[in-house]
């Protein structure tokens, strides 16, 4: 063992002492992490192995739980229809924001407006945004459908048909998602020098070839990033199809729904769904991993 | 001093959050040697409820007073199955606890309930339940876990002023489901939106209407066989009939309104709106209409379901919570057969019908024998409801064999809601290949049935 010497002891005894108040905040917030995210997402895992009643004590059941959830057919309707959301979810969602965001950049005036009109959305709680969009999509009397008939245009059943239900979903958590993305890449086209646009401009270059040869290359971060994480918000989604198309409807089944029948309405088994929540998350790990790897890599 | 302070603050955060983590407080189910026995018990109507959160309260001021030696806590709140098992899970499950029928075989299967039978001899009351309502608290074994508190058995509701409007006689109440259609179809004719049948297809509660349905037509869900083992009995001619007469209703004649994927509430406000003919139903959904969306009884009949070979019959009751102590479950046991007691119907529809609240209606009925016959008059004595609209409900009681839920009911009626919603949904359903896919999946339910 090697003493330390007696003046390094001091420095050290002085830093700490400088930082106290620091580290204390620092435990608050590391408190409040291991409390709310890394102990339940521990317990989860340790709950995926288990058979619980919450009364007597947890049976350890090794993979049983996963095994059953290979065996139950919705496991793979719930995987199929949580792709094919993500994928349309980033058609429009991804997409749409990105273009919004570039028209209001390129306004003079009422810039602020729009932004607060876009921005609107996403400060209505979710569950009050899917019950409107629910009254837009009713079949009967439905806004959607006024409109449709009154413009002498054939009615839709939209989340009552089997093939309008999961692009029903997705526009709705675009409308009330794509505040959030807007004013980010609004903030990623505020820093883009002026000076580029403006070279852009005089060069005689299009809106179109501004974009592509000024924006894109110049925002490339933030729409890497934002990809990521739309990605990981739309594998979870929950709210949509649980209010507009039920839990036991085949076509909409969503990995988050399957959880929440697991563990509430079905099955009551808190194994099983911590299983798939599990198995959601290392494939969302995963993924993030693999996507900031070939990012940075390219970088 | 803003050092100090800012220090404190997080400190006292972090203090905060380790007593939360900890959940601090005295163990659970613990009693002081020698005082009252004090049990915990839901179901105490919520403040907006006055009348019945007064009976409730007075209920159990003479509890106390008749039995010195118990102390009744009662909180708030009824069976909630997205908080049921948080609240076991944190010991805050109360001692005796409301349940739905169809959750008490999943509680004694989970282990998560006490067994009451060797106390029953006391109470000798709960021998006057009828005997099917108490095989749903039982175990193979015959062991007790609860005891029932309301029970209904579904029936065809119908709006009598629709009925008057569209030429039906409203004190004839269609017995077939041809007669339904029949009757739908002119329902719908008045138009303004009148729909003439209406059914769930969401959140479970289409499956749990399609085995009603499936009954009534002499069909069933999920039988036993030779070896006892469980297994689907729904992809049958009487499951056909059902989906194809629905999907007919909603698609040949368009007699079920365009808007789908109902959900409870949703049919119940359609009829007390006055824009749906008929509905299969219980008198507690009447009772919804009426009280929660302020339609009046004298709107409403209720016949027996049709096709008439039976229903489905369901309800509530109370357990008790797994690991209580002998003296803690004969308090709760002297609680419920307390207050639902057949000696007190009379006195406590008399002031309920002093303060004109709804008496008189069939169910709930949870009695046999002379307590069977003590509810009906005291129902009759004091009646407020027009009784003579569900009378025919009421008279086919004895007649239209109840039968209960099939094993693992709420996993079943997942899958056969996908059904309901396919043929409400789709033109273009398969009824054979919904029934073939869903018989698939209710046979690896049921497998796991012990």
């Amino acid at each position: 063992m090697t003493a330390v010497p007696a003046h390094r002891g001091r420095r050290r005894g002085a830093w700490l002492r400088r930082n106290l108040h620091a580290w204390a905040f620092l435990a608050a917030g590391v408190a409040c992490f291991a409390l709310f995210s890394w102990y339940p997402l521990v317990r989860g895992i340790v709950l995926s192995f288990q058979q619980v009643n919450f009364v007597t004590d947890a049976v350890w059941v090794g993979w049983d739980n996963f095994r059953a959830l290979f065996d139950d057919p919705l496991f793979f309707t719930a995987w199929a229809n949580t792709l094919e959301f993500t994928g349309l979810a980033l058609l429009f969602g991804y997409a749409v924001p990105f273009v919004v965001a570039v028209v209001i950049n390129e306004f003079r005036h009422l810039k602020g407006f729009f932004r607060i009109a876009v921005y609107t959305p996403v400060m209505l709680p979710p569950i009050v945004s899917v019950l409107l969009w629910q009254y837009f999509y009713d079949p009967g009397n439905g806004l959607f459908n006024s409109i449709l008939t009154g413009l002498g245009l054939p009615a839709s059943d939209w989340t009552q048909s089997p093939k309008m239900a999961m692009i029903s979903l997705v526009l709705v958590s675009t409308w009330a998602n794509m505040g959030g993305a807007t004013i980010m890449y609004l903030a990623g086209l505020a820093t883009i020098p002026s000076e580029l646009y403006e070279a852009a401009e005089l060069d005689g270059a299009s809106v179109r070839q501004r974009v592509r040869h000024v924006v894109l290359p110049q925002m490339r971060f933030i729409l890497l990033v934002l990809l990521l994480l739309q990605i990981v918000a739309t594998m979870q989604v929950f709210i949509e199809p649980y209010q507009l198309t039920g839990t036991t409807n085949p076509d909409t089944i969503t990995v988050l729904v399957l959880v929440y029948r697991y563990a509430f309405t079905v099955n009551n088994d808190f194994g099983l769904a911590a299983a798939m929540s599990v198995l959601l998350f290392v494939v969302l790990g995963a993924f993030s991993a693999a996507y900031l790897r070939l990012t940075r890599d390219k970088d | 001093m803003k050092r100090g302070r800012a220090l404190g603050l997080s400190l006292a955060v972090c203090a905060t959050l380790a007593c939360a983590a900890c959940g601090g407080g005295a163990p659970q189910g613990q009693e002081p040697a020698g005082g009252p026995v004090t049990i915990t018990v839901n179901g105490l109507p919520p403040a907006t409820d006055e009348y019945n959160r007064a009976v409730f309260e007075e209920n159990v001021k003479a509890f106390e007073a008749r039995y010195p030696d118990y102390r009744i806590e009662a909180k708030e709140g009824f069976m909630d199955p997205q908080t049921f098992s948080a609240k076991i899970a944190g010991g805050q499950l109360e001692d005796v606890f409301y349940v739905y029928l169809t959750d008490a075989q999943n509680l004694i299967a989970r282990r998560q309930v006490s067994d009451v039978s060797p106390y029953l001899a006391d109470f000798p009351v709960t021998k006057a339940y009828k005997p099917g309502l108490m095989r749903v608290f039982s175990d193979d074994k015959g062991k007790v876990y609860g005891l029932p508190d309301d029970n209904y058995s579904l029936g065809l509701l119908y709006n009598r002023a629709l009925y008057k409007k569209a030429g039906l006689d409203p004190d004839k109440p269609p017995l077939t489901w041809a007669e339904v259609r029949e009757n739908a179809k002119k329902l719908t004719a008045l138009g303004d939106g009148v729909v003439g049948y209406g059914d769930y297809s969401k959140s479970n509660i289409g499956g749990w209407h399609f085995t009603a349905e499936i009954y009534s037509v002499g069909g069933d869900v999920a039988v036993k066989d030779a070896t006892g083992a469980w297994k689907p009995a729904f992809n049958s001619d009487q499951g056909r009939q059902v989906l194809r007469q629905l999907k007919d209703m909603r698609w040949t004649d368009d007699t079920m309104g365009k808007r789908q994927l109902l959900e409870y509430d949703d049919l119940v406000k359609l009829m007390a709106s006055a824009k749906l003919g008929q509905m299969v139903g219980s008198t507690g959904d009447l009772t919804n209409t009426v009280t929660r969306f302020k339609a009046t009884y004298d709107d409403f009949g209720m016949g027996p379901i049709p096709g008439g070979q039976g229903t489905l019959g369901g309800g509530s009751g109370y357990m008790f919570k797994a690991g209580l102590s002998p003296e803690k479950i004969k308090a709760g046991l002297a609680w419920l057969t307390f207050r639902k007691n057949p000696d007190r119907i009379d006195a406590d529809n008399a002031r309920a019908a002093a303060k004109g609240l709804p008496v008189g209606l069939p169910e709930p009925n949870v009695w046999t024998g002379d307590s069977e016959r003590k509810q009906r008059a005291a129902t009759e004595k004091h009646a407020t409801v027009p009784t003579k609209n569900f009378a025919p409900f009421a008279a086919a009681l004895g007649r239209v064999p109840v039968k209960l839920e099939p094993p693992n009911a709420q996993q079943i009626y997942a899958v056969l809601d996908t059904a309901m919603q396919k043929v409400l949904t789709d033109a273009n359903a398969d009824v054979e290949a919904l029934l073939a896919d869903a018989e698939k999946q209710v046979g690896q339910i049921l497998a796991t049935v012990k």
